[in-house]
């Protein structure tokens, strides 16, 4: 039993919130949760089962794995392949399909790669090798680019020639804009990633919140905290507000975490970004300052990510909440989590492998 | 990917180079060193969110408080 966790799992309290929800709710609605680990928890935990039929549940672009454009991921192979470098990532990663097979297949076929658990690992991995290169693929959202900011602080202060980062690091906000000003949306509110508002606080949300008009409301991950997100946001639809709440408290300040956003600035700057999905959205994404272009594996390795391939993949349209993953006509046959056609039937907070794996009942309705 | 998980901070380790300041923190029984230098204020008994590694937030216990209390008492 973890503190903290366990409290949020209590079944009385999920069913007060079902029944106040259903309370509340007198039309469709249709609320996106941004982030992966949210959409894993509605469908693992069986919430889109039981929450009312009117509350409609959209799955938005936020896990990484699966906005990592394949280019990324052609070069982290690359790289992997060369005899000086041993390539780190992320467990999640080291499956994602690039143009020929994933991380997962170049390590089989004798590449360098080396799964680690947190970036300052692959850091303490470079001083303690420092006859070979060690590359970090990282990715992530806002919630992780400032461990990757400390990575490469870390790597500074030991002084080592030998660590560098291929990064792909994106944003919400920007996301969130892209997906509402595409004139085929039909989202009424959100729940904002509530680790992603733990270090950037709130402030980018009040603006799309009324410019758009679409409640956003931080929230967590558990049972309770998605129910409690929920009927925030549809209780604000229902009146007409178009507000921004943090129902995420006991891990959220609505100024987030200012250490975090310190060493992230100080690392990283923003930049235009191409999401596997969604193409390319304007400063959606963040890129190492020259300060510190040691560190940067594009620059070290003089690499340049190719084109994007046009691929049958309909992640566009599940990441945008306009199809359901089992509606994709690959779900389930030509694609799997076994041979997964695109990243979001890869990782396990991907829209598309969380169906699979859970079986959601919709899927044979 | 962005889950971070709860864990309770056993014993502080400080470091010359604050960016390098580490933790012991339990987490579900499983104790581990988790780096804590964007959260300088926490200290020994607090409860924080690790995420790969690092400490990104220290939890607030009365807000916690709150938020259970606010759901008990809807009707
Ligand atoms: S089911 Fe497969 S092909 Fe279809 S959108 Fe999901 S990942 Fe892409």
């Amino acid at each position: 039993m973890i503190r903290h966790i366990h409290e949020y799992r209590q079944p009385d309290l999920v069913k007060k919130l079902i029944h106040q929800i259903d309370k509340e709710v007198t039309r469709d609605w249709y609320i996106m949760e941004i982030c992966g680990g949210q959409t894993h928890s509605l469908v693992k935990n069986g919430i889109l089962d039981i929450l009312p039929k009117q509350v409609n549940m959209i799955h938005g672009p936020g896990c990484p794995v699966c906005v990592t454009p394949q280019s990324i991921i052609d070069l982290a192979i690359e790289l992997a392949s060369r005899k000086d470098v041993v390539l780190c990532t992320y467990g999640d990663m080291v499956r994602v399909p690039g143009k020929n097979g994933s991380l997962l297949s170049a390590k089989a076929r004798g590449g360098q790669v080396k799964i680690c658990y947190s970036p300052l690992e692959a850091v303490q991995w470079a001083k303690s090798h420092p006859e070979k290169e060690i590359v970090f693929l990282a990715v992530g959202f806002e919630t992780t680019s400032p461990a990757h900011a400390l990575a490469l602080s870390q790597a500074r202060n030991l002084g080592l020639p030998n660590f560098s980062m291929l990064q792909s690091h994106v944003l919400v906000p920007p996301a969130m804009k892209a997906i509402l000003d595409d004139p085929n949306h039909i989202i009424n509110g959100f729940l904002a990633a509530g680790h992603v508002c733990a270090i950037s606080g709130m402030h980018d949300y009040y603006e799309i919140a009324k410019n758009y008009k679409a409640p956003i409301v931080a929230t967590g991950f558990e049972p309770v905290d998605l129910l409690w997100g929920i009927l925030k946001c549809v209780e604000m639809l229902e009146k007409n507000q178009f507000e921004v709440t943090n129902q995420y408290g006991r891990a959220v300040d609505i100024s987030g975490n200012q250490a975090a956003q310190q060493i992230s600035t100080e690392v990283f700057e923003l930049s235009d970004k191409e999401w596997r999905g969604l193409g390319c959205i304007p400063n959606s994404g963040l890129k190492i300052k020259t300060s510190y272009e040691a560190y940067d594996a594009f620059k070290k390795f003089n690499l340049s990510p190719k084109k994007e391939e046009e691929s049958k993949c309909e992640a566009g349209l599940v990441l945008k909440g306009l199809k359901k993953p089992n509606e994709c006509p690959f779900f389930g046959h030509a694609c799997t989590p076994g041979q997964p056609m695109g990243a979001p039937m890869v990782s396990s907070e991907g829209a598309c492998a969380a169906y699979y794996h859970y079986h959601y009942q919709s899927i044979n309705t | 990917m962005c889950l971070a998980i709860p864990g309770k901070i056993e014993k502080i380790k400080p470091s010359e180079d604050p960016l390098f300041t580490t933790a012991v923190v339990q987490i579900g029984g499983v104790t581990q060193e988790v780096n804590i230098s964007m959260i300088p204020s926490a200290k020994k008994g607090d409860y924080i969110l690790v995420h790969v590694g690092i400490g990104i937030s220290i939890i607030d216990e009365e807000e916690a408080q709150k938020t259970l209390q606010m759901i008990q008492d809807l009707s």
